[in-house]
């Protein structure tokens, strides 16, 4: 490491987001713990002040730059701008909507804020790392906090189970990754990212080891992403996670996801594109395969959309893999709208739900246009934005992976994801004729929830529609961040 | 005399141990998680190994943090498997399997 023989002082501004988050995490913990609030309500407002000021931060200091600090470990730029804001804003979309839940049973507690809040700063620093140590701590953080969030609700045996499994294969993908970033660092010497592109463009005898390294480390992405075949943990995390820690899973850690596989393959080993390509495209169609077949016959919708998870992280791999800045851009386009579209999925997933019920049956679903004609026609635009009905912003998403993945050459893959999209119009559809043409059994579930629970969920779902509408900002910074 | 490939031979053997351990074991979930903390040593071998033999220290840095975030892990995950034995009275991987579909 060049760059560690002299000791310059860091550049504390640059990184001011994360350090801000960090204060703001801590000053939730000691707020809570001398608050006598039962409903917690200061840590509430606090976590999400830090989650909106985190992002104005972010923004005002990060967007148009390109530098690094703390001797090269850390990047501030335009494409972890964008992953950043969106993360934040799914976290302040998973505290708005758990509130009530979480109260009902019992869970609202101050842990849950500081574990929330401290894995956001586990994807930021993921996000922004250009170091294998920090990416690995980053990583590491987000998914300890995940671990804890799972297993929250200690009394329910389904919980504890999903955190088992998830806690195993989760650290299992820390140690494919962990074992093929030490092949990197033997065959670059260096865990400096940059370092590690120039070196991977010019080896010569160390050719071998180095793609035996990289072979572990797309595991271990894979593992991350939920993509198959590393992808048994996420039925069960979505189905036996407290519904809210599922929404946060579900969205957000997928944003951050994205962010590593950006970070680690796409900038950092980009020379070797024709090598990791062929590894992506068996992910891609694999997910694309298992995840539409599997998600037809779910009678949970929290299972449902578990599989049909794979469906989009096909689609967002086929994005990553076209490679070109149209390709990542399309990516992160689709991984930005996809979390916003499941995280309004689950909010209405938590807004039917009552205290000693969960109403995360399909069949709980029946009727709902003659209980609450509203929320009805925001689950229709959710599910018509999920299956890529154009007029939404899922369409958009597609579109742009598809135009992407046919200009990298892979026409069959764009063909085979249309019919996979096609096979999930069935049981996104599904839902939609439950909800309007099907009779209740009994009375079925009433939405509930407070005010400023139920206008976040409709400016949530509203706004799925006007960026299906309107795409073309939201297109043109996405598409900017990645412009040579 | 030891080369760079003997330990890296080890830091392979300990690694697939881990892995077989994840894999092949049916009985007790504790096992899970010696098999992970050996995984882990297998890339900490591997770190010393490269670090001492291109003489950077950066290599041995990285393993202290994964020792320190390899102490975090047992302990959340030994914490979680206290909440699934008060919950189910046994932590026999087998009966982890009340979710399916």
């Amino acid at each position: 490491m060049t760059t560690a023989d002299a000791f310059e002082t860091p550049d504390l501004m640059l990184a001011l987001p994360e350090i801000w988050l960090l204060a703001m995490a801590c000053l939730v913990l000691v707020v809570d713990l001398f608050s006598k609030d039962r409903d917690h309500t200061p840590a509430f407002w606090l976590t999400q002040f830090a989650l909106v000021s985190t992002a104005v931060i972010t923004i005002n200091l990060q967007w148009g730059v390109d530098a690094t600090t703390f001797s090269g470990t850390y990047v501030a730029d335009d494409f972890g701008t964008i992953l950043k804001v969106a993360a934040l804003g799914l976290g302040f979309l998973g505290f708005a909507y758990s509130r009530d839940y979480m109260r009902d049973r019992g869970l609202l507690t101050g842990e849950f804020y500081m574990l929330s809040l401290f894995a956001m700063l586990g994807m930021l620093v993921t996000i922004s790392a250009h170091n294998l140590l920090t990416l690995y701590l980053g990583v590491e953080l987000m998914s300890l906090c995940f671990y804890a969030l799972v297993a929250m609700d200690r009394d329910s045996p389904r919980a504890s189970e999903a955190a088992m499994k998830y806690f195993v294969l989760g650290a299992l993908a820390s140690g494919m990754l962990l074992y093929g970033m030490s092949m990197l660092y033997g065959t670059t010497g260096s865990l400096d990212l940059a370092t590690i592109r120039e070196a991977a463009a010019t080896l010569e005898d160390n050719r071998i080891l180095f793609l035996f390294g990289l072979v572990f480390m797309v595991v271990g992405v894979a593992f991350k992403f939920g993509a198959v075949p590393f992808h048994m943990w996420v039925p069960d995390v979505y189905h036996g996670a407290p519904t809210p820690v599922t929404l946060m899973i579900a969205t957000a850690s997928k944003v951050a996801a994205v962010g590593l596989f950006l970070r680690l393959i796409g900038e950092g080993l980009e020379p070797l594109i024709a090598d990791w390509q062929q590894m992506i495209v068996i992910l891609a169609v694999l997910s694309l395969l298992v995840g539409n077949t599997v998600a037809l016959v779910q009678t949970n919708i929290k299972r449902m959309l578990a599989y049909s998870t794979f469906n989009h992280m096909g689609f967002i791999l086929m994005g990553l893999l076209a490679g070109a800045p149209g390709g990542y851009g399309a990516a992160v386009f689709y991984a930005v709208t996809y979390a916003m579209t499941v995280a309004a999925a689950f909010g209405v997933v938590l807004l039917l739900s009552q205290k000693n019920f969960e109403a995360d049956q399909l069949t709980d679903f029946k009727g709902l246009n003659e209980r609450s004609p509203l929320y009805a026609f925001i689950m229709l635009l959710l599910m018509i934005s999920l299956t890529g009905i154009p007029g939404t912003v899922g369409f958009y998403a597609k579109w742009l992976v598809l135009k992407a993945t046919v200009e990298a050459g892979f026409v069959w893959l764009a063909v085979l994801a249309v019919a996979g999209a096609v096979v999930g119009a069935f049981y996104y559809l599904r839902i939609v004729r439950l909800m309007y043409f099907d009779k209740p059994e009994g009375a079925g579930p009433q939405p509930s929830g407070s005010g400023g629970f139920r206008a976040v969920l409709t400016l949530n779902g509203l706004a799925v529609l006007a960026l299906g509408i309107f795409p073309g900002a939201l297109v043109a910074i996405c598409m900017a961040a990645f412009a040579p | 005399m030891i080369g760079l490939s003997h330990y890296l031979v080890l830091g392979a053997l300990l690694f697939a141990l881990g892995m077989a351990g994840i894999f092949l074991n049916r009985k007790n979930a504790i096992v899970l998680l010696m098999s992970i903390e050996l995984i882990l040593l297998a890339v900490n071998f591997n770190f010393i190994g490269f670090s001492t033999f291109m003489g950077d220290l950066a290599g041995q840095v990285f393993v202290f943090f994964i020792l320190t975030v390899a102490a975090a892990e047992s302990a959340i995950g030994l914490a979680i498997m206290v909440a699934l034995f008060r919950n189910r009275n046994s932590i026999d991987v087998a009966d982890l399997d009340t979710m399916k579909g």
